[in-house]
């Protein structure tokens, strides 16, 4: 499936079903436009007529494009079939019912009252609860024991505000460094806080054993404090952005990411990124934000297409940023075009409800944290595993090719068929399309691509600020010699 | 070729037959946890 578009001056073309990502010129991107449907000679003489007062197009050079377009449809980079289907299901099924990943929800409680909170100030509908030591050892206890040959085991600490459980934390954390050699485990901790607590003994501790921490922060100071306010309705920005700050520096401005969300009442939300970056910050995230339809500060129909631009707007002003070597990153512009995720990753959904589950205060079971607080959604518990095996059959089902819709859709494997958390509440079925999302997703995507193109055509304008750590992602797309005679019979997964 | 620059980029028609280890990191316990994105976690295998 190809995938054609033209941004920030690159004609891009994609090639989703390989992977290959091409930088052409106008005429290539019309040849490869037409190729599939049209014979040389109907190319040509299109091409003639759209072009031919150009200097640099004459009949011997589009015949020349139309063989480079030939060859590299031959070597399986243009025009690749879909042949992944029947592989959808398949890592799920080879997994069966290992669990690597738990979000531990250590505090239904947050000592910020956020007008748009998704959990609803932390309860999620529910009771405000902590999580004990008791059910933290238990529910790690449980994952170890359902993590089969898994080695990388990941636990999110998360909430509410966890930080109001912090004892519990480090408990937590302390147990399983205390267990992971001999079980032949290696624990990834992240913690996602709202800074309001952080000191020097939580930042020494974050910094000794947290694999990535996410602050929330959504920029301008007026922006912040409009929703992230206290339960007097003071705002929170002044207090927490020197906090983060002395964290950060003291991790050595790595493997965290500076969190924001955008509303209605943000559109222009570029500049609340601007804003985290004009303060120091390197590595930044801006999400939509989550809320019913009608509510005053859910994003709506005309807010997509300011959307839109304002992704671009994003991008563009990032290269400008790099010329200057005063870049940073942006979550859902990092796309490692070489070292990024393998077919089964990118088809078998996010992993929801399979081997990525969410866990209460209580030690009740969610497909993940997005579920917590709708009953019908519960699974099982940490003592008794996963009980509702029909209700997790709809998420361990969710996949690249588990939604018609999606058939069609060039991003697929890049979403791996989206959100199902998304799907539910935008649908009532975690089978269900979330259409405003994915066209966000799609356009953050073809961003992104973009970024790398630039790379890639510029490698001595652009320095790209790089990410450190255990998640260090080769920024920066770089141009590929293409082999005369490269070999593909050796590879069953395209036929 | 003149008119065409290709990008080096993973042969995902490759990685049918080696990849689905599992070790990566799993979407949502990263920065967003809001939406769901694969293209930007990282290989364990590379």
């Amino acid at each position: 499936m190809l995938h054609q578009y033209e941004l920030n001056g690159y004609h891009i073309v994609l090639d989703t079903c390989s992977g290959s990502v091409h930088s052409v010129d106008d005429v290539a991107y019309d040849i490869i436009a037409l190729y599939p449907d049209h014979t040389e000679e109907e190319i040509v003489s299109a091409m003639m007529e759209k072009y031919g007062e150009r200097e640099d197009v004459n009949e011997d050079e589009i015949l020349e494009c139309i063989g480079d377009v030939r060859y590299l449809e031959d070597h399986q980079k243009l025009y690749t079939p879909d042949t992944y289907e029947p592989l959808a299901g398949e890592f799920k099924k080879r997994s069966g019912d290992v669990i690597k990943a738990l979000c531990l929800h250590v505090s239904h409680t947050c000592n910020l009252n956020c007008e748009y909170c998704f959990a609803s100030q932390g309860k999620y509908h529910g009771d405000r609860a902590i999580m004990s030591f008791e059910v933290a050892k238990q529910a790690m206890d449980f994952l170890v024991a359902h993590s089969g040959t898994r080695r990388n085991l990941e636990v999110d600490f998360f909430g509410g505000e966890p930080l109001m459980n912090w004892d519990v934390v480090k408990q937590t954390v302390d147990y399983c460094r205390s267990i992971e050699k001999e079980a032949g485990k290696n624990f990834r901790f992240t913690v996602t806080t709202n800074g309001m607590l952080i000191d020097d003994d939580i930042i020494d501790y974050c910094n000794k054993e947290m694999s990535n921490v996410v602050l929330s922060l959504d920029g301008r100071k007026e922006v912040h404090d409009r929703t992230r306010v206290d339960y007097a309705g003071n705002g929170s920005w002044e207090r927490i952005v020197p906090k983060f700050k002395k964290l950060v520096e003291a991790r050595g401005g790595k493997n965290y990411y500076m969190r924001g969300t955008f509303t209605h009442l943000n559109t222009d939300f570029t500049n609340d990124i601007f804003t985290m970056a004009d303060l120091g910050f390197r590595e930044l995230s801006m999400e939509p934000v989550v809320c019913k339809p009608g509510d005053p500060l859910a994003l709506t129909e005309d807010d997509l297409p300011v959307l839109k631009e304002e992704y671009e707007l994003l991008a563009k002003e990032m290269l400008r940023r790099e010329e200057t070597g005063d870049g940073f990153t942006f979550y859902h512009y990092m796309i490692d075009l070489t070292s990024g995720p393998c077919i089964y990753k990118r088809i078998s959904g996010c992993g929801s409800g399979t081997e990525y589950m969410a866990v209460t205060p209580w030690g009740d079971l969610y497909p993940c944290h997005q579920f917590v607080g709708e009953e019908e959604y519960k699974l099982g518990d940490i003592w008794n595993g996963v009980t509702e095996k029909e209700k997790q059959d709809e998420f361990r089902y969710c996949n690249a090719y588990a939604r018609p819709d999606c058939a069609d859709c060039w991003a697929k494997l890049y979403c791996s068929g989206g959100c199902a958390a998304n799907a539910y509440h935008a649908t009532g079925d975690v089978k269900g399309i979330y259409e405003y999302g994915c066209e966000l997703f799609r356009k953050r995507i073809e961003c992104a691509i973009m970024i790398q193109v630039a790379h890639a055509e510029h490698p001595d304008l652009y320095k790209p600020h790089r990410v450190g750590g255990d998640k260090a992602v080769t920024l920066g797309g770089r141009l590929a010699e293409v082999p005369d005679d490269e070999d593909c019979s050796t590879c069953d997964g395209c036929d | 070729m003149s008119r065409i620059n290709t990008l080096e980029t993973k042969n995902l028609c490759e990685s049918a037959k080696n990849g689905g280890c599992g070790e990566c990191q799993t979407s949502c316990q990263s920065a967003c946890k809001t939406s769901c994105g694969v293209a930007n976690q990282q290989c364990e295998q590379k």
